[in-house]
């Protein structure tokens, strides 16, 4: 098969840019998803060192944002807002979706499930360049006259949909809705892909009930992705129009001084909120479910035992897929919701409870006296499960209406989600990229400085979130610009000093990765075949990146991904592709060719320049 | 779990599809699924909006004769001025869309919509003619009807550039509704536009695929499963139609 594509010339091109083969898209999301990560986290320091020192004047802001942004170094108003806004976006699209998932659900679901490359290399390639575009509109968005989106990242309207609300409703709010529809264009392409991908490509074997768990989390985050990214694509459609058009989907009455400010009236600002969290909901699940998938996978292996419950860890996936869907309204108790409705969405929340705790529990029952190693990702994958479980308490709390009219919109809210999704979904990832180093760049990362990382960033995202809670449960209010106004927060200042202190030290705890991600491309030690003697189907393949994944042929599956410490076995790991040892020939397979049907006329196998010479005529079909 | 348990279990034998369809037509299903949200979107908005107005009392209009002699003095200006059209009743739509080319002055409340409906819903008849053909390796037939299908396109899109000229010449615009509330001119547009818009994208494939049929490149190939797959997104297009008919035309 890979002989097949020997009569491709690959240029720089075709090898590094318009790339059509899936693990060479996985390592542009991540470093498109690193370098974005970089822009998000040193935001989220900048904007803290306004609310630590409300009056200081910090030269560095100064330098870099100018005299308009930062007056003698000390940030504007609006831009503050800003930084918050793009800070969360970053974070939530662009790093923990795209980043995460777009990386991870490239590099493993081929590898994984046994297939030559995904269903359409071609959309692939497409994802990932919406996705680069979707990025550099976003960041324009910074660069613009009257300033970054800055209504949030959820972007309610009114604000998001009058451009005269504020400066930032400007034309950086036009640029950010721009972005987020481009990147809804790259979320569904990719996930179409995946679904497809799963379903179809698997190799022999690869029975569902033998796909790992990575997978599984994988195949149900795009599933969520396909049905909640539409939404959020038609509500944008409609603030679209509102903003540029004169519609009023989203506007009804608004009074300054007691007079109609507006022409714009008959819709309703609440409607954009259901459509926003109808997706907004469901996205928290696209970012933590990979990152799950991957801590279920590196425990295990890094256990040396069977993942505890592999059936409960599916059918809990499956009930957080469901019950995503049916949840959006806790976000919006406040809105003046029916309390019956309240109280429907308060108990589906209460209940994702349990396929979270079913999946806490089993982690721990598969550490619980297995042969641990600590590796760099194990413990990543160790610090997402104890993020996951305190960030997971606060969500009990935040679920029940008559707490959340209370906790809305205060640093208790910012606590939980950081530590739920933001902190636990980077754990993961940085599980993962630890654990798939070697796969994906043939070497290994620096087990030292992997070390360091882990305990500032662990030690970082406990001391920046903790104290939140209880300035939360004071009252203390999110999205303010200075603390020291209001009397009634001033002993909070010494808090934030505290949480900004702690950032700066996560911050540079993030340099450490940088310089051992980067170096060890060059100098890391080289990377055998399976370093951690795990089972699944990409340690089969060849360590230097062939078109084709395999060789020679798409390995066979005989058995579930979890046969670690196998009794009968005198290995401490059977990978997936060894047959039972004495067992008679289970399954009578019917003979399949390696290659998934039409895979040869489907001209998307053609790489991209080709393609593009075949339309324009230069190429005799 | 052991791994003589898993084994006991029905296999994958890999290579085909779980639900006997290749990849390209199931990521054709899935498209439409996830397309399927964004209009369900649209007419949840569309909902939300709507039945935040009462409707119009339509009982006291008196229709006929009656209504067809105001159509000529003024009709939207009498329908203004009685009433029966004001910013806080959602209009009824028998009385906004109730013309017909080249029959000016009579009240006809959607005959010319449900002229359109024919027609897109006898564009989806020839597809299906074009992929039963394809299943036979019919060529010609494949060709007449994709041909036919295309035509059907283009009328009903042409219908729907006639409706809006009428519509916007009647004074409605995104943000201006003589009829009644703003919204429903705004979401008369923005939902029937969208729809005319995967219409139009239709006719387009529509197109390309004719061409690589009258090209043989089907035929070469061995199956005419491209023409099924944009059959499937055509008839999906035609069903969101229903949809779109049903909430802004009939309710």
């Amino acid at each position: 098969m890979s002989n097949d594509h020997g009569h491709h010339k690959e240029t720089f091109l075709s090898k590094y840019v318009f790339s059509m083969d899936h693990k060479m898209i996985s390592k542009q999301f991540l470093i498109t998803g690193i370098i974005m990560g970089v822009v998000g986290v040193a935001m989220s320091i900048l904007f803290r060192l306004q609310l630590a020192w409300p009056d200081s004047h910090f030269p560095i802001l100064n330098w870099l944002f100018g005299d308009k942004w930062a007056p003698e170094g000390r940030l504007d108003s609006g831009f503050y807002m800003g930084l918050v806004t793009i800070h969360g976006t970053i974070m939530v699209f662009y790093v923990l979706t795209a980043g995460l998932s777009g990386t991870f659900s490239n590099l493993l679901i081929p590898l994984q499930v046994g297939a030559r490359d995904m269903a359409s290399p071609f959309m692939n390639m497409l994802s990932y360049w919406f996705f680069f575009l979707s990025s550099v509109v976003l960041m324009s968005s910074m660069f613009v006259e009257t300033g970054p989106a800055s209504g949030g990242w959820t972007v309610y309207p009114p604000l998001s949909a009058v451009a005269e609300a504020m400066p930032g409703s400007g034309l950086g709010m036009t640029l950010w809705l721009t972005a987020i529809i481009l990147f809804i264009v790259s979320a569904l392409l990719g996930g179409i892909n995946y679904i497809a991908t799963v379903l179809n490509m698997r190799t022999k074997g690869m029975s569902m009930n033998r796909l790992p768990l990575t997978i599984w989390a994988f195949l149900l985050t795009a599933i969520l992705g396909l049905l909640s990214f539409p939404v959020l694509l038609g509500g944008g459609l409609l603030l679209m129009f509102d903003r540029l058009a004169g519609t009023s989907f989203y506007l009804s009455d608004i009074y300054m001084n007691g007079i109609g400010a507006m022409e714009q009236t008959g819709g309703s600002p609440i409607l954009y909120q259901h459509l926003f969290w109808f997706l907004g909901h469901p996205e928290v699940y696209i970012i933590i479910m990979p990152a799950l998938g991957i801590t279920s996978e590196v425990i295990a292996v890094n256990s040396r035992k069977p993942i505890f419950g592999y059936t409960a860890m599916v059918i809990s996936l499956m009930g957080i897929s469901v019950l995503s869907f049916l949840v959006w309204g806790h976000h919006m108790f406040i809105t003046g919701m029916n309390p019956l409705l309240g109280t429907v969405f308060l108990v589906m929340t209460l209940i994702i409870a349990v396929p979270s705790a079913v999946k806490t529990f089993n982690y721990l029952a598969t550490l619980w006296r297995g042969s641990i190693r600590f590796t760099n990702g194990m413990m990543f994958a160790i610090g997402l499960v104890s993020l996951f479980i305190t960030g997971g308490l606060t969500g009990i709390f935040l679920g029940n209406a008559a707490l959340d009219i209370a906790l809305h919109d205060t640093y208790f809210v910012v606590a939980h989600f950081h530590l739920v999704m933001g902190s636990s979904a980077i754990f993961g990832m940085m599980a993962g990229i630890y654990h798939w180093y070697p796969r994906m760049f043939g070497r290994m990362m620096n087990k030292t400085l992997g070390y360091v990382h882990f305990w500032l960033t662990f030690i970082s995202a406990y001391l920046v979130f903790f104290p939140m809670h209880f300035q939360g449960l004071a009252g203390v209010p999110r999205r303010y610009y200075e603390f020291n106004i209001l009397p009634e927060f001033a002993p909070w200042l010494d808090v934030n000093v505290f949480i900004t202190l702690a950032a700066i030290l996560g911050g540079i705890a993030q340099l450490v990765f940088l310089y051992n991600f980067f170096s060890s491309m060059a100098i890391g030690e080289k990377a055998v075949q399976n370093p951690w003697s795990a089972n699944t189907l990409e340690w089969t393949a060849p360590v230097e990146h062939i078109h084709g994944n395999w060789p020679g042929e798409i390995p066979t599956v005989y058995r579930w991904a979890y046969d670690y410490s196998h009794p009968d076995s005198d290995s401490d790991f059977i990978p997936q592709n060894v047959p039972d040892k004495g067992a008679p020939e289970e399954v009578s397979y019917e003979p399949v060719t390696p290659v998934a049907p039409e895979e040869k006329e489907t001209p998307e196998r053609v790489m991209f320049w080709g393609l593009l010479k075949n339309w324009l005529g230069l190429t005799k079909a | 779990m052991s791994s003589n348990a898993v084994n006991a279990l029905p296999t994958w034998a890999g290579g085909k599809s779980p639900f006997r369809v290749s990849y390209g037509k199931f990521m054709m299903w899935i498209f439409l699924l996830s397309d399927a949200f964004t209009f369900s979107s649209l007419l949840v908005g569309y909902g939300a909006v709507r039945f935040s107005f009462p409707s119009a009392v339509i009982e006291e209009i008196s229709f006929g004769q009656d209504l067809h002699e105001k159509y000529h003095d003024g009709f939207v200006e009498t329908m203004q001025a009685t009433g029966v059209f004001s910013e806080s009743h959602w209009p009824s739509p028998d009385l906004v869309f109730n013309h017909f080319p080249f029959l000016h002055g009579l009240h006809l409340p959607l005959l010319f919509v449900s002229l359109m409906t024919f027609i897109l819903i006898f564009s989806s008849v020839t597809m299906v003619l074009a992929v039963e053909a394809g299943q036979r390796m019919d060529k010609r037939s494949v060709a007449i009807n994709m041909f036919l299908t295309i035509l059907g396109g283009l009328a009903f899109l042409g219908c729907q550039a006639w409706e809006w000229t009428q519509f916007i010449g009647e004074g409605a615009t995104l943000y201006s509704n003589p009829f009644g509330p703003v919204t429903f001119a705004a979401l008369f547009f923005i939902v029937t536009g969208f729809h005319g818009f995967h219409v139009f994208s239709g006719v387009v494939i529509n197109v390309i695929i004719f061409l690589n049929v009258l090209r043989g490149t089907y035929e070469k190939r061995g199956h005419y499963e491209m023409v099924e797959k944009t059959g499937l997104y055509w008839h999906f297009v035609d069903l969101v139609w229903v949809f779109v008919f049903t909430f802004f035309y009939l309710i």
